[in-house]
């Protein structure tokens, strides 16, 4: 789950980091209050989940309250990058020094965290050459060590009590990133202003699959309103805009169904994977969600392992006698229990497939009738 | 012979009195895999399918010789069961819940390893020797021994190969499942590396997605130190950029990990990459 600038910016300054002066706000009226508390300039940003929002003129600065107010009234309603703006950060404007970059994210070669750090911030961190970039992995058996805080002075050029700060600023954001079960903490732009080090942005994504002992972790809406709906009944779903709605077990071979649609020239509306273990409830709301959408046909395909194919065929059969199907229906049906799948759908007239592609063809082929 | 697991493994199974725990219990016991022991906190003195259960890893460590653990364990919990399995001397230990929180994952990877213990996962659906021992979920009727090594991201999509290769005549040697979680025990290259070493596997199948450079560390492998063939498939082709498809691994993210990127670099090498799950049966014929 991605975090807004000022939901980092917030955890930053539980754990000692520095942030600029500011508040969130949803109206004018506010951002004018908030400039004029702050008494010097003011740059006023929209919180939407996207970088470049500079550009895409979702940051503006204001010289006294009411410039803030006239920008606040601007920003606010806008889209930014595809998002509609709703709030607003407005925060004292930096006297900038210098801009580095630091991060800490998890290398998945590795198998620990790692933390980045480059003398060039303010920029995309991919744009930096690679020798310039600074990479040091932590041990999660060891945890942070403050030699880990003085090499990463060292990489970004500090000395002296900016050094020392940034010692601080590590210990801090490390154990930020274990605590808050955090999968990305970023500063880009780390600003050197004077002797002090702040965070001018943040971007911090936490872990969803530790949002149960995440109990004060905010709540951020990324999806969609069938995303939404899928997610609480622990499903992985995606829009992708065609025409054959796809419920699939597992990741990869929800994904290789939409190949395998893709290359008999068919269009998935969708990516379900109705995951390892779920339940004949979880996978008849499922189907329920696929034909909310309205596909021209469904495509059914599973190969149990964890998941019983007798599950999934009930469940289809209780959609069925729940409710007309208007679009024809494809499944496949192989592995765990898969005789007694077969058995109660061609008892209910209808006939499994046992192969793939065949499969994929036929609903290509209905799809398009 | 087989890797990492054979018919000797003897095997405990965490969380074996709960619903999967049991149901799986039952399945690898007739796949012939030889579960000497269950855990479940509370359960000590009960049976399951005859095999007894015990309240600690220790406990039932203590009773019998333990190769090699299998989590049935709530995602909140398994790091914990790791840990539990990791003291109590399991040398493989094979992870299956899914969700478990990426920290957790990262640590119970890195105590592994400081223990010389092997984690197949920590979420996967686990790893069989076809024909001598089955750890993990995948269904029985499939997994038949032959020549063909399989090393897999996805768990379905495993299945969707392996039951190509059955419907085919081709058997497996060992099929591994990496998991597809951002924190797994093994790489492609470790399990790419016992395959090569391992006189039964003749060709090997590395099932790959989109997202992470797994596949292109692969490649980078295979073309210096690979004596056997190797046959890929690349799932996610029709992926569209920037959408999370489930697995944390498969996102493409700043043009890294990108389908065409992994096809081009194992093509590279000479790995035959399959269009459609279909036609790896097909490839493997040829350089069998």
């Amino acid at each position: 789950m991605k975090l807004f600038e000022y939901m980092g910016k917030e955890l930053f300054a539980q754990y000692g980091v520095t942030v600029p002066k500011g508040r969130v706000v949803t109206s004018p009226e506010e951002a004018a209050k908030v400039a004029q508390e702050i008494g010097s300039t003011v740059v006023v940003k929209s919180q939407v989940l996207s970088g470049k929002r500079g550009k895409g003129g979702g940051i503006k600065f204001a010289d006294n309250a009411e410039e803030a107010r006239a920008a606040a009234e601007e920003i606010l309603g806008m889209t930014v990058q595809g998002y509609k703006v709703e709030t607003l950060l407005v925060e004292e404007k930096l006297q900038i020094d210098k801009e580095l970059y630091l991060s800490i994210t998890v290398d998945t070669s590795a198998k620990m965290p790692v933390i980045i750090a480059s003398a060039e911030g303010g920029m995309e961190i991919e744009d930096v050459a690679e020798e310039n970039i600074m990479k040091k992995h932590i041990d999660p058996l060891v945890g942070f060590s403050p030699y880990l805080g003085r090499e990463t002075a060292r990489r970004l050029g500090l000395t002296g009590p900016l050094a020392k700060e940034a010692n601080k600023l590590m210990a801090g954001l490390v154990k930020m990133f274990k605590e808050k079960d955090a999968e990305l903490v970023e500063i880009n732009p780390l600003v050197i202003s004077g002797d002090r080090l702040i965070a001018a942005d943040s971007k911090v994504t936490i872990d969803d699959d530790a949002l149960f002992r995440q109990k004060e972790a905010p709540v951020v809406e990324e999806r969609t309103e069938t995303e939404k709906k899928a997610h609480e009944l622990g499903l992985a779903f995606v829009e992708l805009g065609g025409d054959i709605a796809i419920m699939a077990n597992g990741a990869g071979m929800a994904m290789g169904t939409l190949d395998t649609i893709s290359y008999y020239g068919g269009s998935p509306a969708n990516f379900l994977d109705a995951g390892g273990g779920t339940g004949m409830e979880e996978t008849a709301q499922a189907l329920e969600l696929l034909l909310a959408n309205k596909p021209k046909a469904v495509f059914i395909n599973i190969f149990g392992g964890i998941t019983r194919c007798d599950d999934v065929a009930n469940a289809f059969l209780k959609v069925k006698q729940s409710r007309e199907i208007p679009v024809p229906v494809v499944i496949r049906m192989v592995g765990t229990n898969e005789e007694e799948a077969i058995k109660l759908l061609s008892e209910n007239g209808i006939e499994a497939y046992k192969v793939m592609h065949e499969a994929a063809q036929k609903v290509v082929e209905l799809a398009k009738a | 012979m087989a890797i990492i697991i054979d018919e000797n493994t003897q095997v405990a199974v965490q969380g074996m009195t709960g619903n999967q725990g049991r149901f799986h219990t039952k399945q690898m016991l007739a796949y012939g895999t030889k579960i000497v022991a269950g855990i479940s906190p509370g359960k000590g003195g009960q049976e399951v399918e005859g095999v007894p259960v015990y309240d600690t890893m220790t406990a039932a460590a203590k009773d019998h010789r333990i190769d090699a653990s299998v989590l049935f364990i709530p995602a909140p919990f398994a790091k914990d069961a790791a840990f539990e399995a990791i003291d109590a001397g399991a040398k493989v230990l094979v992870g299956v819940p899914e969700h478990i929180p990426v920290h957790d994952e990262m640590e119970i990877v890195n105590y592994a390893k400081s223990k010389g213990v092997v984690v197949v996962g920590p979420n996967s659906f686990g790893i069989v020797s076809s024909g001598k021992c089955k750890i993990g979920i995948p269904p029985n009727q499939f997994f038949t021994e032959g020549q063909v090594g399989v090393v897999a991201r996805s768990g379905t999509l495993t299945y969707e190969i392996v039951g190509n290769l059955a419907m085919n005549g081709l058997g497996q040697s060992t099929v591994v499942g990496l998991g597809g979680d951002r924190a797994v025990g093994l790489s492609f290259v470790d399990v790419l590396k016992k395959f090569e070493q391992d006189p039964q596997t003749k060709a090997i199948v590395m099932v790959g997605e989109i997202g992470g450079n797994a596949e292109e560390q692969a490649a980078e492998f295979i073309k210096d130190n690979m004596s056997k063939p190797v046959v890929a498939y690349i799932a996610g082709k029709s992926a569209p950029p920037g959408k999370r498809m489930g697995h944390a691994g498969a996102i493409i993210e700043r043009g890294k990990g990108t389908f065409d990127g992994k096809v081009a670099a194992l093509q590279e090498v000479g790995v035959q990459v399959a269009a459609l799950p279909f036609e790896v049966p097909g490839l493997l014929k040829k350089v069998l």
